[in-house]
């Protein structure tokens, strides 16, 4: 059973009559029953349906844009033209722009994020599913840790390392004496708030996403089987949970593009020396 | 570990076994992506290019093709006209000389004629003066011998006045003949100065 149908049963049972009201969903809905657990080395492994869905959705757009490129034509078919139009905006909107002409070499790991934050943050909304593996912070923070291995490295590869770390401590145009203040913050900002913000941003759009429309939803089915006048306001509740799923569908693609952007920004820094 | 129990979850603390999960499905994604998928697009984006960009070339090889042909055809058109032209030319001054060449033959012609007819004009006319001489001395003895009542018997006296008699008329002939300029002209007119 999953945790929001714990939360629904427990919507229900409020019904019984000991005054508790609306229980609103908590955070156990990120916790859901572990099916499969087992050790490895000390570390312990729980696939949890959340981690079933990061699977699934990984194997699809896996399996979709194989599929799409097995046989590819001058002339795209549906699927080819989708998978190829997904590549680009991240190719030459992304990779090529923002990073510039040295950029394109990125392009394949830009495109791999993208799809994979993408696909992963789709399951938020599609029905039975419904939870974005997204909103587990692990995840997030497992691909802000690669982009914040990649821009280092990348950095330091194209600058030298020293080049790299004293332009990240000591921004080239500052005053002497602002340097108390710039340094420590620059150095806290390329090294540490950077991958924090990234993960975090990603993370907690699906992590609030999914409650508010965990919310909306609980609260139709609360307000409809209430026994009072608060009735009338259930349709509102079941509306706004709609609305809240079209609102969600934009979070989707618009947190794995703002995503790579901002990695790709990052990528730029790096590539091109501070000026 | 009981995930239903009441303690507290930190939803900022990660399980460490869903960090290596994450790692693992990205880094399969991202090879897979990497490996095939992407450069097979970028084989396709460049085959694509290469396709329009080839169509491209081939459109205006063709149009150079076509300009090329109207060029010659254009060449080749005024070159038969300027032959054309040439032979026009050539026909008018052809035509004109054999004009005039046939002209010359048939001034020759009618000179010839005209000659010819002079000649016969003048044959006649001898023929005509000399059967004259003989009937004229016939008809003159005749016409004497009648009107004398007499016949001349020495024939060698007649003849011998007869032919003194011819022989002025003949000089007489001629002079008119040569001094009229004429000549042909059979008819006798006496001169005054005989």
């Amino acid at each position: 059973m999953t945790s929001s149908a714990l939360a629904l049963v427990n919507v229900l049972a409020a019904e019984g009559g000991d005054g508790s009201g609306f229980e609103s969903p908590t955070i156990e809905e990120f916790y859901p029953e572990s099916l499969v657990s087992f050790s490895v080395f000390g570390i312990d492994f729980e696939f949890t349906r959340i981690t079933f869905i990061l699977i699934i959705a990984t194997a699809l757009i896996l399996a979709l844009l194989v599929a799409a490129m097995r046989r590819p034509g001058i002339v795209p078919g549906k699927m080819q033209w989708l998978a190829e139009s997904g590549y680009s905006v991240v190719r030459d909107g992304i990779a090529r722009d923002v990073i510039g002409p040295k950029g394109l070499p990125f392009a394949p790991f830009l495109g791999s994020l993208f799809f994979f934050i993408l696909a992963n943050n789709a399951m938020s909304i599609v029905p039975f599913l419904q939870i974005s593996p997204m909103s587990r912070f692990a995840f997030p923070l497992v691909l802000a840790v690669f982009v914040w291995i990649l821009y280092n490295y990348v950095g330091i590869r194209e600058q030298g390392a020293g080049r790299y770390f004293k332009d990240a401590a000591v921004p080239p145009g500052v005053p002497a004496a602002a340097l108390i203040l710039v340094t420590p913050i620059e150095l806290l900002q390329v090294f540490i708030i950077r991958p924090f913000t990234l993960a975090v941003r990603l993370f907690a759009n699906m992590f609030a996403g999914h409650m508010l429309l965990v919310v909306f939803s609980l609260g139709a089915v609360y307000l409809i089987q209430v026994g009072n006048f608060s009735a009338v306001f259930a349709p509102l509740s079941l509306l706004m949970a709609i609305v809240m799923t079209f609102f969600e569908l934009l979070v989707i693609v618009l947190q794995a593009y703002v995503f790579t952007v901002l990695t790709a920004t990052y990528l730029n820094g790096s590539v091109e020396p501070a000026h | 570990m009981n995930i239903l129990a009441a303690e507290e979850h930190n939803p900022l603390i990660p399980p460490v076994g869903e960090i290596i999960v994450g790692i693992i499905a990205f880094a399969i994604l991202y090879f897979v992506l990497a490996k095939f998928v992407f450069p097979q697009m970028e084989k396709t984006f460049v085959a694509r290019r290469e396709a329009i960009e080839g169509g491209i070339e081939r459109a205006e090889a063709m149009q150079a093709e076509a300009k090329a042909a109207l060029e010659q055809y254009r060449a080749q058109l005024a070159e038969a006209r300027t032959e054309a032209a040439q032979i026009r030319d050539a026909a008018r001054a052809e035509g004109q000389q054999i004009i005039e060449e046939l002209r010359a033959q048939a001034q020759e012609e009618s000179a010839r004629i005209v000659a010819r007819g002079e000649e016969q004009l003048a044959a006649s006319r001898q023929q005509v003066v000399t059967e004259l001489r003989g009937q004229i001395g016939t008809l003159a003895v005749d016409l004497a011998g009648r009107v004398v009542g007499e016949s001349l018997a020495d024939d060698a006296r007649r003849s011998g006045t007869v032919d003194r008699f011819l022989d002025d008329l003949d000089g007489m002939t001629a002079a008119s003949s040569s001094s009229d300029g004429r000549g042909g002209s059979s008819v006798y007119v006496p001169q005054d100065a005989r």
